[in-house]
């Protein structure tokens, strides 16, 4: 677990919109668990968690854009 | 190769679909063979997670007359419109396994669409800036997906027989294209049964699937 970035999607794809949250601060994840929606242009992607922990700080709001590779929340 | 299967859903409620993508969508995550599934819809407007406020034409008052739902769902893309004669299919494949790169997952779905058309000698085209397959300057297929666990759901709205007139509840895709259809463009219906039996083969063609 650590940093939940936002993951490689396809060439071409830079950036990504936060949809919405699955979790928030404080929550406990368990591996494989829904952590976030992400939106491009045509498509949704979902990240789940790389493994079990807690929900330790959110980075990127709701609505809000972000590049491939930043960091989107902090898992403990 | 990849094993695929193929479940017909015919004329089904768009919400008792989605309940058997996800069903589908969580067994090729655990492993099971890609999955298509083809189905046509009453109509209904489901808006995409890009849907911008005055995609709707229609005010909400028209829109209930005229039996017509209005679903916020899980996809990429705005508003649009599925009606009888209008085949959508949703293609459950594990992207692992087919490349783990949206842009070109959405590009091979175009291709399908292109190949497929084809078939029908129709000539269609990618738009430079906008997902979906063209005919000149009207849309033919809509494309709108969701990735869980690198697993894609939803997939393509492609117009065989729909009655045009529907998309005047919208502006589709947000945009202000006018949609046409495979009948509209042959001056008369296409058989559903034929453009299945063609979009399987084009799908496992392009996606090197083995349709078990």
């Amino acid at each position: 677990m650590g940093k939940i970035t936002l993951p490689e999607l396809g060439e071409g794809i830079t950036k990504a919109t936060v949809a919405c949250w699955h979790v928030k601060t404080g929550d406990a994840v368990k591996k494989d668990d829904d952590l976030v929606e992400l939106v491009t242009d045509k498509a949704t992607f979902n990240v789940p968690a790389d493994g079990d922990g807690t929900v330790k700080e959110i980075y990127v709001e709701e609505g809000k854009e972000a590049d491939v590779g930043s960091v989107l929340a902090v898992i403990e | 190769m990849r094993d695929c299967r193929i479940r017909d859903l015919g004329l089904i409620e768009y919400q008792d679909a989605y309940e058997i993508q996800k069903e589908y969508a969580a067994k090729v995550a655990d492993g099971h063979p890609d999955t298509l599934l083809f189905c046509e819809h009453p109509t209904v407007l489901t808006l995409g997670r890009m849907t911008k406020k005055d995609s709707i034409l229609w005010s909400s008052q028209e829109l209930e007359k005229n039996n017509v739902q209005v679903l916020p769902i899980d996809r990429g893309g705005d508003v649009t419109l599925h009606a009888p004669g209008q085949l959508v299919v949703y293609s459950i494949f594990d992207l692992n396994y087919h490349g783990k790169n949206l842009h070109e997952y959405l590009r091979n779905l175009e291709q399908v669409g292109i190949a497929l058309l084809d078939g029908f000698d129709i000539v269609a085209n990618r738009h430079p800036e906008q997902t979906g397959v063209w005919i000149k300057h009207k849309k033919i297929m809509s494309i709108g997906i969701g990735v869980r666990k690198w697993v894609s759901y939803h997939g393509i709205g492609l117009n065989v027989n729909t009655d045009l007139d529907y998309f005047s509840m919208i502006r589709p895709c947000g945009l202000n294209v006018t949609m046409t259809s495979m009948a509209k463009i042959k001056g008369e219906p296409v058989s559903m049964d034929e453009v299945k039996e063609k979009l399987i083969s084009v799908f496992s063609q392009i996606f090197e699937l083995k349709i078990i």
